[in-house]
């Protein structure tokens, strides 16, 4: 298994040639590879909310329209996910919640992405008492299980999405600020660091202006894995009744909608899970092809 | 390991006042006057005051703070007004179903991942360990109370092999109605321990005495069971340790799906109900596990492994 230098024939044979074309054959397979996944991904995230947008153009009814003459309706072509107690078209209810979890992920993921590459940035550049305080809250709050931070945060503000934003950016800068602090250890040895130090410019400046860029990256891995994350945690915490309320569909919410009516019409709670997963994948698919191309051991999925 | 030992302690008590600072500035956060939120607006004026006195509410923040942490430290986690109760006594009857439900899913998870991982590393980059990084992918993304729903869907309603939901009767009677939460559980961790446990069986297959092993002649069944995995355990049960608060967070909504009388499903109804010495209690007994759990296994780890705290030092 372990290819250790012994094994490799001598320079001149044309087994060693043969060898390299065969490492280079494989490494522009897996740079394909990887560059198509990521186009998947790309094109799940882009996909769900265009079709969402044309809504009721797809002609499957109004998500929130209750319509008493298709209740409980199985799946066909009309309603390919069925329609739920009301007779609402459970496809376009699913489709009707994009907007709404992708801002809710969106925005919690860039507050803290923006709040966790600050902290960890001026913890890794400057070091000392600061990094130790910093990192000591972080390895705390990654820790500590995410769920009953946020509900917590819900118990604050009340049933809602204030809590869920609240919550889910208090918790998500740990894993921007631990990424970040890492990548700037690195960074701040490097000799543009030292020559803008030397330029006499000022610490703030050469943070912001010549650091922190660099270290943007292996953040972008982190905001997809986050994404992901967010978007789950807000239809679990709205499955629970403790997210957005109803009539406003969201994916957890329209599952649990389905819950008590699921021995007799399973696809209410069922079917709407397919589109989180998806979406899921689809973020999921486009961080690690990232993190493969650059060579970050830490990917979302294996 | 006198001077690790004290460190890594030291650690684990600054973890613990981290958590009980965060828990008892929550309900400072709260807009308005936290009594008032719990009671309701149909409540007395005297009746709010009564439970904001007994709350402590009008004392000095200070002097708030430091009755928290000693009756947190003294396992006294206040009284809850909504259900006329000491938070205590609504906590401990519910810690056993969620430890032992916790438990079972690291269990599965780690059943699972085990023999996934092994495929996948030995496979590499071929067909089998494509297909497993592709079911880890889509397990990821699948959120936990669903995947709980298809499974009862599944599992207790068309193949009649599981109860739906409940808790049973007797330690049998338990794991039954434990199998599906932990089976949903578990596909949800399995994913995170298989990365670390696939990287750490490759590290391992390429390592010097597993070559040595093989150069001795010993045949490869052999060489996996008791050089491979038994390193790899050690991975998984590091992974597992890192990852407890991630797993309880799945198994508070876990037992909301399967009807569980677990620590999750009073959080739930606490947080409807804004009761919030119950959330306070929970948040802290829960984070205080994981504070525990992490400490053991840390410690249990260098003393098995020198290295450990050797490298503590610097």
């Amino acid at each position: 298994m372990a290819v250790t230098e012994a094994a490799w024939p001598s320079a001149r044979s044309g087994e060693y040639l043969r060898r390299i074309e065969r490492l280079r054959r494989r490494a522009t397979a897996e740079r394909r590879w990887s560059t198509f996944s990521m186009w998947i991904g790309v094109g799940i995230v882009v996909l769900v909310p265009a079709i969402s947008a044309l809504g009721p153009l797809l002609g499957f009814g109004h998500p929130n329209a209750p319509n008493f003459s298709a209740i409980l309706v199985p799946p066909s072509l009309a309603h390919p996910f069925g329609t739920d107690a009301l007779g609402r078209d459970v496809l376009s209810r699913v489709l009707a919640a994009t907007p709404l979890d992708y801002e809710v992920g969106g925005i919690t993921t860039l507050v803290a992405g923006v709040i966790g590459v600050m902290l960890g940035g001026i913890a890794g550049y400057f070091g000392g008492a600061l990094d130790a305080v910093i990192m000591r809250i972080v390895d705390v709050l990654i820790a500590f299980p995410f769920m009953i931070f946020v509900m917590a945060f819900v118990a604050v503000f009340g049933p809602g999405l204030t809590g869920i934003y609240v919550g889910l950016t208090a918790f998500g800068w740990a894993f921007f600020a631990r990424v970040t602090r890492a990548e700037m250890l690195v960074v701040r040895e490097r000799q543009y660091i030292a020559a803008a130090r030397t330029a006499g410019l000022s610490s703030s400046r050469i943070l912001r202006v010549h650091a922190l860029p660099n270290v943007l990256r292996p953040n972008f891995v982190v905001a997809m894995a986050t994404m992901v994350w967010n978007i789950l945690t807000l239809a679990a915490l709205s499955y629970l009744g403790l997210g957005v309320q109803p009539p406003t569909p969201e994916w957890g919410s329209i599952v649990a909608g389905g819950q008590t009516i699921m021995f007799s019409a399973w696809w209410v709670s069922t079917l709407p899970g397919l589109i989180i997963v998806l979406v899921g994948v689809g973020f999921s698919l486009i961080g690690d092809s990232v993190a493969d191309r650059f060579g970050y051991d830490f990917r979302i999925t294996v | 390991m006198g001077v690790y030992l004290i460190r890594r302690i030291g650690q684990s008590v600054l973890a613990l006042i981290g958590i009980t600072l965060v828990a008892f500035l929550l309900i400072q956060l709260v807009p308005g006057n936290p009594a008032r939120v719990i009671l309701g607006p149909r409540a007395s004026v005297s009746a709010v005051a009564a439970l904001r006195r007994a709350m402590g509410l009008d004392r000095s923040l200070l002097a708030q703070y430091w009755s928290f942490l000693t009756n947190a430290f003294r396992l006294n986690f206040g009284y809850s007004a909504v259900q006329q109760s000491p938070v205590a006594s609504l906590l401990w009857p519910r810690l056993g179903s969620t430890l032992l439900l916790t438990a079972y899913a690291t269990f599965v998870s780690v059943l699972l991942a085990v023999p996934l991982a092994l495929a996948s590393a030995l496979k590499r980059n071929r067909p089998a360990d494509h297909a497993v990084r592709l079911m880890t992918m889509v397990t990821f993304a699948m959120p936990s109370f669903w995947l709980g729903l298809v499974l009862i869907l599944l599992l207790a309603v068309k193949f009649t092999v599981f109860p739906t939901s409940g808790y049973g009767v007797g330690v049998f009677g338990h794991l039954d109605s434990l199998t599906l939460p932990a089976l949903a559980l578990g596909l949800g961790i399995a994913p995170l321990i298989l990365r670390t446990l696939r990287g750490s069986i490759v590290d391992t297959l390429g390592s010097e005495f597993v070559e040595a092993a093989r150069a001795r002649g010993l045949g490869e069944l052999r060489v996996l069971g008791r050089y491979v995995l038994r390193n790899s355990l050690v991975a998984s049960v590091t992974v597992v340790a890192i990852n407890v608060g991630y797993i309880l967070s799945i198994v508070v909504v876990i037992e909301n799906v399967f009807a569980l009388p677990g620590l999750g499903s009073l959080l739930v109804t606490s947080v409807q109900d804004r009761d919030f010495p119950v959330v306070q209690g929970v948040a802290l007994l829960l984070g205080a596990i994981v504070v525990i759990i992490n400490l053991v296994t840390d410690l249990g780890y260098s003393l098995l492994d020198p290295r450990i705290r050797l490298s503590g030092r610097n």
